[in-house]
Order: structure tokens, then C-alpha cells, then sequence
């Protein structure tokens, strides 16, 4: 009835995938620094939609195609900046704060889209990153399809994904990082400071999801809409506990989820007649949770995770 | 005879409390200081001043380089790591997600270069292990370590920064007789070298033994100081507690029934039971010795119904119990008195009064038909807190609101009043003065009287001397009886080796 | 260098006027979004609070709005009390609003005196049973609540979307996805003449005050609060933590169902996937102005409605995007946050003239 093999062995397919899990590569990344410092950031849905309208208004406003990507990750740190003051030195609750971001961020840029473009009924289109063609890499058979016709900013997530292993398993920052997400007070003992640490961590990961939502209108679409992020950004807070924290299982979880979606879609299409529509969209969010569940008895999470730390308390 | 350290004159106010009350120190070059005092007599607050994390109200601190002073700014924690002042805290610093090397060099290599240079700082720390004698595997994750390795490494971080004054807070408090005496073997050889020592500590066989000069701390002001090779435990004792200080009477208790039987009891999970045998009866306390980590909370979880065995059997009463709840334990009449008070014993949210009715909410002068009696609530809190003498500022502030002694005489109160048959107490004077820790065990040996059983697990194994007509070990989840009343056989268990 | 130092006297008054001061300052700050839109500042406040105090109606509109909130907001602050991060409010609403239409468009006829109470009753287990899964998860795998509630709203929205062109489909809707109409019986009836305000109100203010007499009064409340306060406490002290966390759960998850059939029964008298413009969401704002205090929870509930009915009626006469109602109130719950903070602690700023 539906040949999955075939489904598998295609190009079109694993590309796909590729696609799909960029945005989730970004966010898983961004999630993974912050909680890695201990800070979980649940302003992550709504730094998406931020990311997303800030790249794609700089863009229309003729910033260029990287100067949105710049622009988004700026906006993107500005509220993660806040979401740092508001539980690193004031130690609020960051469950209360990251959701109290993700309604701010969402309405401020809501607010920004629609007072700056008030009377349009179609959204305005922009020329989005192109897939790239580099000669020879892109004409490899398979290879060249599925990882050299996509477009930079793909790339770039899986640059990042060598970055932030980098800093996390080599560098002298990530250990400090690492440090103050298990134990501030060694940190702080060691003359470290652990507000700034935390700060540096929450900031640069806020940034991180800011271009998972610009890859939505800069990359995959062309267009800002209202609730195009729709659930990306828990998405990747389930993903990151999946992936216990490490880029590299980042990636894999990130693209585990692309396949699953792509494989959907395909099936979808086939056995559209079959089963409602719905079945399929709910997928991606019944198999975050079925992810969270299988990891949460075995996850190894950051100690201090959730945790505020002041100095000279216990 | 040359000065590194000199606090002049430090004095530091909390609202209405003077923490530290115009202290004045000389440390020497390759001395051993010890510091004395019970807890709240202004040791911690001093050595925050020293580090930086307070600032404080009058007096500084210096240093001297090449016998010339210099002051260090206040409230810098940073200048005291520049003037190469080192503490180990009794709460190690350490992340356990990291490996040794990593901990120790952490903040001493440059947080942004490309990369690191970690083989030069391997040679070092080799080269210093050497030297010390404090060995430890450097590629072990920290949380793979025993108590007593992480202990070095925390030396080791200070050694590897090249302090010339290491501080030490209570270093004994985890480790065997026998591991202590290993550690002062090896801070003998470093001071040799020309380290200087402060040592913090309310022991004062080690004082005593270890020590160049002793200073005594009371309410905040220094009280006392001598040198060790004039000093007598008595005066010290006195200086540190303003008074005489007395343990508590005991008559050797008169064993009665069987009350609670543990019969080749083990559990799985972290920190396991092996085959534990224990019977309690009543009129008796029986004391549980060990260095802590070896199987007394698992043990005081298991009595409390917090965990199950996986084999073997407990019974209470000749009655073989097969799944013990906290709430069974307590219609059982076993009385608990948790290990971490703050975190197990009390709702630091809720009034004292609240806190003292917790184990019984469904008692008939607590709740009428569900909804709360608040008056016989506040009667029962006025009540247990006057007989107890539980101060705060009243029954209806949060008992958070306590310190740790009233903390303490609130769980007393509330477990003692229920008339248990078993009394579980489990470190009820860790952290406490002499006072509160002496009333503490006063109501113990009441309660052993009147005929209750009461299992006391401690690791200040003076105290389980002190107070025990039996004395069990327990060492890596074996739980031993023995017959000896000498420390070093006791320690020999408590280290897993035959005497 | 800016050094936090604890307070050492709390004001009781000034700290009981947190939310109040919040408030005040998200309006206040609401300004610069208005400045940013072109828009004339007193005109705007004062179109805002005609649109909400202008007359008898539009009060009643803004009471009509705060209906859903007072019971999604009662449902955060029960399981915020218990530290269960119940964020799936949104879901269980849809869930409630769901069921209440599954037995309220036929399947039963009876008596308004039957009808309702079993429609409501239908709602609050099907909320309940909501947000039990994800309390079950977290027992049972140790699974974030937070995250699998959070996921559990999308899922929930798209079922009902399903339902809607599926078995619940309207043959007579004309082919728009929306549920057959509740029959009459089981209508929460309206309170006044011509208005939209509905008995769901008196509802809402009822169960705030029986949420208020639990927790406040009775053994059960009590150990709710242990539980939230200190787990391993309660745990140790006998209180059946498992068992009271499920509780709180369902009941929480309960309480947002109510706020589905409110609107559903109340208001709309059909199901549509649009039902809710995020009233589950707003609930948490709401629970946090109202630190968690059930009797608060109705004035903060309020309080939001007015924000958003003001604005909708500033945003109609004077063409600024309605968007800013949202975005004064994420401003209030981050305001009262920082207000939370600075009852506690102030800011010491510390230069070289150190002590």
C-alpha cells in the first residue's frame, strides 16, 4: 500500500528532514547552553517568534539576508538579557519569568508586525536564503542533494552544532559553564563569577533560538504569520532533555524529529484518504512527549538546573 | 618568626547581632592556628571577611609581602585568591560533573582562549601530589570520588594556586580517625614547606594535637589565646562555652522488649543495606557509628518507611511489617527525627504551630469533619513550645523563621509528644552549640527511661560514646556490632578494617 | 557594582500592594507602545477606560471576559500552590468546552435543573482527566509537566479541529468546522436583558469561594500546601504526596474545563476551534497578579479583562493593533515579578567608597 523503503531510499526525503530539523537545531542548541549554566529559559517559544519577525522586518526593510540573521540573534539576546536579570541575580522563578518572556516576547512582536504593516490582508513576501549550489559538492549523487542544495542557514545550524561542542567539551569556558550549571559555589570559589557566567550563557542561547525562528521566514518561508511557530520552541525544551544535554545528541535528536516529520508528510499524502489530516499533525508533538518520557527516567540533568544562586547563601 | 596574615580589628554587625566584635589575628609563616568556638561565635563570619564575601563594618585585612603590610581592599573576593589565600570549606565546592584536573585548574587558566594547555598543568599537579602525598586519580569524574579524595582535591585546588595561608573549616567532620590522621600527616609536610595553617574546628583532641597556637571565639569576640603547648582542654572548653560544660547524666539503661527487628535486611539503589541484622529494644539507645555515606541514611529511610528493603525483613513488635510507610511507622509509634532538618523535618512555609501538628492532621483536636480547629492547633503549639522551650518569635510565624537549635526542639516536641515506642534520631546535635546539643540529648535519655527504644545515628562518634548502651558501625552498608569502647578499634570499623 | 541586599523590614502593606503596583505600572508602561503606534496618549486611556466603564454594557462585557479567566487562573494558582506546572490550561479548557457540548447537544434531554449540572460535571472530568496524564507522566517517568503539559495543548487543539469536521460537524453549519448547537436546556442563562453576561459568572465567583474555603480552612489545604511547600517534608511526615499531587491535578485540570463549558454553554452556544484567544495562558498571568490567593484570583481576573476589553475598544476607535492588550498584560506578570523581588531585596549601588 505505502512502500516506506521507498520512501527512505529517497533524496527529496532525507533533505527533508534537513529542512525540517534546522530551526529545532538552533533551539536545541540555544536550550542546551542555557540549561547547561543552569537557567532553564521557557522564553524559548516566544524569542522563535521574535527571531522570526525581526529577520524577516529587517530583511523587508532591506537589511539584506544576513543582516536579518544578525538582527534576529540581537533581538533574540535582548530578551534573553532580560530573561538573565529577571532569575540569575534576582533569582526569580524561571518557570514564571521564561513564560512571562514567552508572552511578552510573542506580544511585542505581534504588536511590532502589525502596527508596522496595518492594513495588509496577504502577508508581504520577502526573497528568502536560496538552497546553494556549489559546484561538484552539489551534484554529488544523494550527498549533494540532501546536504549541499540546502540553503546557508542550514549550514550554518550545523556549524553551530560543531561551535557549541567545541566550547561545552574543549574550551576552558565550556567547563566553567558545565561548573555553574552542577555547583555555582565551586565556581564562585574558584574567583569565578557565576552571575556573569549564567548571564553570558542565557544571552548567547536566547540568540541561538532567535535564529531558529528567523530560518522559519528566512529560509523555509518567505512570510511572517501569526502562530507560525506554533510549538517549536517546547519542542526543543522535550529535545534538549532528549539529547541529555549534548550537542551532538542535540543534532541527532533534532534530526530523529525532522525524519519522523518529513516521513508524516509523505505518508499523509498517501494515506490522506484514509485517515483525517489531524492524525498526522498531532505526530510531532505526541513523539516530543514520547521522547521526554523515555529520557526523563535516565536524564542526568544539570544539577543547579532551576536553582538561583546568591552570593553568600547556601 | 615572620607575619603572612594579619586581621586587624574586624568588626561586622548583622541588624541588632555583632557577628564579629573586634578581632584581631597574627598568623605566623609555617604556623598551625586553630580557631575554636561553637557555631554562631563569629568563626564563618571572620573568614567571609578574610575572603571577601562580607565587608566589613570597622578593621581590614593584610597581608605582607617580603615582611612589608599591605591591605587588602574589602569585599574582594577576588584579592584574597591574588594574595594567595586558600580555603577548603566544609561543604566542598566542587561540581561533580567534572574530572579532577578540570576542578582544580577551573579559574586558573584563561576563560576565553582557543585552547587549553592542560598537559603542563597535569605535570604540576603529579609533582604536587608527590610531594604532598595527597593522591587522587585525575581523570576521575568528582562524583566518582570518595569523601576523603574529594577532600583533597579541594587541598590540592588551593596547593595548585600556590597559597602561602590555607584555611580549613571543619576538615575532619567526614573522615575516619584514621583518614584525619592521614591528612595532618601530609599538611605537616606542607607546612614544613613554609604553608600557614588556620585550622577551624570544635574537636579538641585535634586541636590539641595538630596545632602550633589556639584562639578561642565566643559570642563574635576572641576570648582566649595560647599557645597549644600551654593549653588544657578544660580552660578551652570553658572559654569556648563561658561555663562549665557537662554531657548529660546517664545510668546505664535497663534493656526491655523487642521493638524493632531488622533481619538480614539489604536494599539496591544508591548507597545500599548488606545483610543488616538490628535489634532494638526498648530502654535502651543504641548508638550507629560511621563516617556518613556508608549506609545510615539508606538505614534511617528504610526505619522511617521512606524506602524498601529488597530482602530480608523488618518487624515491629514481633509483627513482620511488609511495607512500611512513613504513616505506618507513625501508627507504629516509631518517632523520626530526620537527618536534614530544614529539608525533611519541618515546612520552613508553614506557622511553628502548623509544623508541630504535621504527623497527626487527622487527629480529633487538630481538624473537625476535615476543616482545621485552629484554636486546638495554637493550644497544642503553646503547649509543646513553652515544655520545650522552642523560641522564635511565636507560634504563628513560619518556622522558617527559627534557628537550627529551635528547629530542632520543634521536630523534639513533635516526635516526643506522639509517645513513640522507637525513637529514630538520626545527627540530632549535627550543627547545634553545646546547649542545644546537651538538651537535645538529655530528652533522649528521658525518653530511653520511660521505656522507649531510640536508635541514634551520628557521626561524631564522642557523641555515640557518650550516649550509648550499645554501639553499632556501619561501613559501606554493613552494620556491626561491637563490643569496644576504644576509639581506634571503632575507627578501624568505621574504615571497614579489621583491628 | 550593584550589590542585592536583603531587605531587613518587610512593609505587610506595601507587599500586599504588589499587584496593584504592577498593574498600574504595565498600564503605565503600556504608554511607549502607544507613543511607538502614533496615537494621542490621553485619548488612548481614556477610550480605554470608556471601553470598559462607559456603561452598564460594557462593564458586563468585561465581566463576561473575566468569567473563563477567574477559572483558568483558579486553576494555575491551585497547582502552582502544589509546584505542579500546570501550563495546559488551554488544552483542558478545549477539553471541557468539548465534552460540554458531546452531552449537551442532544445526547441527553432532560431539565435545566439535570442538564446543567451534568454538562459542568462532563466539563470538569474531562479538564481533569487533561491534565491527570501529564501529573501521571511526571509521578510515574519523571517527565517535566511543564513541557508535556505545554505539548498537550497543541494535541488537544488540533483533536478538536479533527472532531469538528469529523463527528461533532455541524450538518447545518454550512460547512464551517463547528459543533451542532447546545440545546436550550443545558444554557447557562443569561443574568441580564440583552447582555451577554451569563450565570457562568456567579459560577466562577462561587467556586473561587469554595477553592478559597479549602485551601484556606481545611486539613486537605493544608497538606496541599506542605506538599507545595516542602515535598519531602509532607512525605515524611505521612501525607500521601503521590495521592494529593493527582488531586490537585485533576482538580486543576478541572477548573480549566470549567472555564471551556462557561464559554461554550454560556456565551457561544457551539463549539468552534477558535473558542479561546489564549484564556489558558492569560490564567497564569492572572493566578501570578493574584500570588496565588483564590479570592485574588477574581480580582486579578478583573483586572485582565478590563485590560483586554479596554484595549479592543481603544484599538476599534483609534486603529492601534489590539495586540496591545496582550502585551500590557505580559507586562503585568513581569511586573509583578520584579515587584515580588523588590519587597524582598533592594539594590545597593556600591562604588570605590567603600566602608
Amino acid at each position: 500500500m505505502i512502500d516506506i523503503l521507498q520512501i527512505f531510499l529517497s533524496e527529496s526525503f532525507w533533505a527533508a528532514s534537513l529542512r525540517i530539523a534546522s530551526p529545532l537545531i538552533f533551539g536545541v542548541l540555544g536550550a542546551l547552553l542555557c540549561e547547561r549554566s543552569g537557567v532553564l529559559n521557557l522564553g524559548i517559544e516566544g524569542i522563535f517568534v521574535v527571531g522570526a519577525m525581526t529577520g524577516w522586518m529587517a530583511v523587508w526593510l532591506g537589511a539584506g539576508l544576513w543582516g536579518g540573521v544578525l538582527a534576529a540573534a540581537l533581538a533574540g539576546a535582548l530578551f534573553g538579557l532580560l530573561h538573565a536579570i529577571l532569575t540569575v541575580p534576582f533569582g526569580l522563578s524561571q518557570h514564571v519569568s521564561g513564560l512571562g518572556i514567552t508572552l511578552f516576547a510573542t506580544s511585542v512582536a505581534s504588536f511590532t508586525y502589525r502596527t508596522a504593516l496595518p492594513d495588509v490582508t496577504s502577508p508581504p513576501r520577502i526573497e528568502p536564503f536560496r538552497a546553494m549550489d556549489i559546484p561538484i559538492l552539489s551534484d554529488l549523487p544523494f550527498l549533494g542533494p540532501v546536504l549541499f542544495q540546502q540553503t546557508p542557514m542550514t549550514v550554518l545550524a550545523l556549524v553551530l552544532v560543531l561551535v557549541v561542542w567545541w566550547v561545552m567539551d574543549r574550551s576552558a569556558l565550556g567547563v566553567a559553564i558545565k561548573a555553574v550549571g552542577d555547583n555555582p559555589d565551586a565556581v564562585n570559589a574558584q574567583g569565578l563569577s557565576v552571575v556573569g557566567l549564567r548571564m553570558g550563557a542565557v544571552v548567547a542561547g536566547s540568540a541561538l533560538m532567535a535564529l531558529g525562528g528567523a530560518f522559519l521566514t528566512m529560509s523555509a518561508f518567505d512570510a511572517f504569520f501569526f502562530g507560525m511557530v506554533n510549538g517549536r520552541g517546547w519542542i526543543c525544551i522535550a529535545l534538549v532533555i532528549f539529547a541529555s544535554w549534548q550537542p551532538g545528541k542535540a543534532l541527532l535528536g533534532a534530526l530523529l524529529f525532522g525524519m519522523f516529520d518529513a516521513l508524516q508528510v509523505r505518508l499523509q499524502t498517501e494515506a490522506g484518504s484514509f485517515i483525517p489530516g489531524q492524525v498526522f499533525l498531532m505526530i510531532p508533538y505526541i513523539l516530543s512527549i514520547v521522547a521526554l518520557v523515555i529520557a526523563a527516567r535516565r536524564a542526568d540533568y544539570p544539577r543547579a538546573l532551576l536553582t538561583p544562586w546568591r552570593k553568600g547563601q547556601r | 618568626m615572620t607575619p603572612v596574615l594579619s586581621l586587624k580589628n574586624l568588626t561586622k554587625r548583622f541588624g541588632p547581632v555583632l557577628a564579629a566584635d573586634d578581632i584581631s589575628l597574627d598568623l605566623m609563616h609555617g604556623e598551625v592556628l586553630a580557631l575554636l568556638g561553637e557555631n554562631g561565635a563569629g568563626k564563618t563570619t571572620l573568614m567571609n571577611m578574610l575572603f571577601g564575601q562580607y565587608v566589613p563594618d570597622a578593621g581590614s585585612v593584610e597581608v605582607f609581602d617580603a615582611g612589608q603590610p599591605r591591605t587588602l581592599p574589602a569585599g574582594n573576593a577576588q584579592a584574597a585568591i591574588d594574595a594567595r589565600i586558600g580555603m577548603v570549606h566544609q561543604h566542598f565546592t566542587l561540581a561533580e560533573n567534572l574530572s579532577v584536573l578540570d576542578s582544580v585548574v577551573l579559574g586558573a587558566e584563561p576563560l576565553w582562549s582557543f585552547r587549553r594547555a592542560l598537559s603542563p598543568a597535569r605535570t604540576r599537579l603529579t609533582d604536587l601530589m608527590t610531594r604532598s602525598g595527597l593522591t587522587v586519580p585525575l581523570d576521575a569524574k568528582i562524583s566518582a570520588l570518595t569523601v576523603g579524595e574529594r577532600q583533597r582535591v579541594e587541598i590540592l585546588k588551593a596547593l595548585y594556586r600556590d597559597v602561602r595561608v590555607l584555611v580549613l573549616d571543619e576538615p575532619t567532620a567526614v573522615l575516619t580517625p584514621q583518614e584525619a590522621d592521614g591528612l595532618f600527616a601530609a599538611l605537616r609536610t606542607m607546612v614544613a614547606d613554609g604553608l600557614s595553617v588556620i585550622f577551624i574546628s570544635h574537636k579538641l583532641r585535634e586541636v590539641l594535637a595538630f596545632s602550633d597556637r589556639i584562639m578561642v571565639l565566643r559570642h563574635g569576640k576572641a576570648v582566649g589565646e595560647m599557645p597549644t603547648a600551654e593549653a588544657d582542654a578544660a580552660r578551652i572548653i570553658r572559654m569556648m562555652v563561658g561555663e562549665d560544660h557537662k554531657m548529660p547524666d546517664r545510668s546505664p539503661g535497663t534493656p526491655g522488649d523487642l521493638r524493632l527487628h531488622l533481619q538480614n535486611l539489604s536494599t539496591s539503589g544508591t548507597r545500599p543495606l548488606r545483610n543488616v541484622t538490628l535489634d532494638a529494644h526498648g530502654g535502651q539507645i543504641i548508638g550507629i557509628a560511621g563516617v556518613s555515606g556508608n549506609g545510615q541514611t539508606t538505614l534511617a529511610q528504610v526505619i522511617s518507611g521512606l524506602e524498601q528493603p529488597s530482602a530480608g525483613s523488618l518487624s515491629i513488635q514481633g509483627q513482620t511489617i511488609d511495607r512500611l510507610t512513613p504513616k505506618s511507622a507513625l501508627a507504629h509509634k516509631i518517632g523520626r527525627i530526620p537527618e536534614d532538618r530544614h529539608h525533611d523535618g519541618i515546612v520552613p512555609a508553614l506557622t511553628v504551630a502548623e509544623n508541630l501538628v504535621l504527623e497527626r492532621l487527622d487527629d480529633s483536636d487538630v481538624q473537625h469533619f476535615g476543616f482545621l480547629r485552629k484554636s486546638g492547633i495554637a493550644e497544642n503549639a503553646a503547649r509543646l513550645s513553652s515544655a520545650y522551650d522552642v523560641r522564635g518569635p511565636g507560634i504563628a510565624a513560619r518556622a522558617a523563621l527559627l534557628s537550627g537549635g529551635n528547629i530542632q526542639k520543634l521536630i523534639l516536641a513533635r516526635v516526643i509528644e506522639a509517645a513513640p515506642d522507637v525513637i529514630l534520631a538520626n545527627q540530632p546535635t549535627r550543627g547545634l552549640d553545646f546547649r542545644a546539643a546537651a538538651e537535645i540529648s538529655r530528652r533522649l535519655i528521658e525518653a530511653r527511661d520511660r521505656g522507649a527504644a531510640v536508635i541514634l545515628i551520628s557521626e561524631d562518634l564522642d557523641e555515640v560514646l557518650a550516649l550509648s548502651d550499645r554501639i553499632f558501625v556501619m561501613h559501606d552498608g554493613h552494620c556491626l556490632e561491637t563490643d569496644s569502647r576504644d576509639r581506634t578499634d571503632i575507627g578501624y570499623a568505621m574504615a571497614g578494617e579489621a583491628a | 557594582m550593584i550589590e542585592i541586599v536583603p531587605r531587613e523590614t518587610t512593609r505587610p502593606l506595601l507587599t500586599a500592594l504588589i499587584p496593584v503596583i504592577a498593574a498600574l505600572a504595565a498600564l503605565a508602561l503600556a504608554a511607549i507602545p502607544l507613543l511607538a503606534a502614533g496615537a494621542p496618549l490621553l485619548q488612548a486611556y481614556k477610550q480605554m477606560f470608556l471601553g470598559v466603564f462607559g456603561s452598564f454594557f460594557t462593564f458586563t462585557e468585561m465581566l463576561t471576559r473575566a468569567t473563563p479567566l477567574i477559572f483558568t487562573g483558579l486553576a494555575a494558582a491551585i497547582a502552582f500552590r502544589a509546584k505542579l506546572w500546570n501550563i495546559g490550561g488551554e488544552g483542558q479548557l478545549y477539553l471541557g468546552a468539548l465534552a460540554a457540548v458531546w452531552i449537551g447537544t442532544g445526547m441527553i434531554d432532560g431539565p435545566p435543573a439535570l442538564m446543567i449540572p451534568l454538562v459542568l460535571l462532563a466539563g470538569a472530568i474531562a479538564g481533569g482527566l487533561g491534565m491527570l496524564g501529564p501529573a501521571i507522566l511526571k509521578l510515574r517517568f519523571g517527565a517535566d509537566e511543564v513541557v508535556t503539559s505545554l505539548l498537550l495543548n497543541f494535541i488537544i487543539l488540533i483533536f478538536v479541529q479533527m472532531m469538528l469536521e469529523g463527528p461533532f460537524k455541524d450538518p447545518m453549519g454550512l460547512g464551517w468546522p463547528q459543533s451542532e448547537p447546545i440545546i436550550d436546556a443545558a444554557i447557562l442563562p443569561g443574568l441580564f436583558e440583552r447582555m451577554r453576561l451569563h450565570a457562568g459568572f456567579l459560577l466562577a465567583i462561587g467556586t473561587a469561594l469554595i477553592t478559597w474555603i479549602i485551601t484556606a480552612l481545611t486539613v486537605w489545604g493544608l497538606k496541599a500546601r506542605a506538599v507545595g511547600e516542602n515535598a519531602a517534608a509532607a512525605r515524611h511526615a505521612g501525607i500521601g504526596v503521590t495521592r494529593l499531587m493527582l488531586i490537585v491535578a485533576f482538580a486543576s485540570g478541572a477548573l480549566a474545563g470549567l472555564a471551556g463549558v462557561s464559554e461554550v454553554a454560556g456565551l457561544k452556544g457551539y463549539l468552534t476551534s477558535d473558542l479561546s484567544p489564549g484564556f489558558g495562558y492569560a490564567g497564569i498571568v492572572v493566578a501570578m497578579l493574584a500570588r496565588l490567593s483564590p479570592i485574588g484570583v477574581v480580582l486579578a481576573a478583573i483586572y485582565v479583562a478590563s485590560v483586554f476589553v479596554g484595549a479592543d475598544s481603544m484599538s476599534r476607535a483609534m486603529g492601534v493593533s489590539s495586540f496591545l492588550a496582550d502585551l500590557t498584560v505580559s507586562l503585568s506578570l513581569i511586573c509583578v515579578l520584579l515587584g515580588g523581588f523588590f519587597a524582598q531585596f533592594r539594590l545597593r549601588f556600591r562604588g570605590a567608597q567603600t566602608p
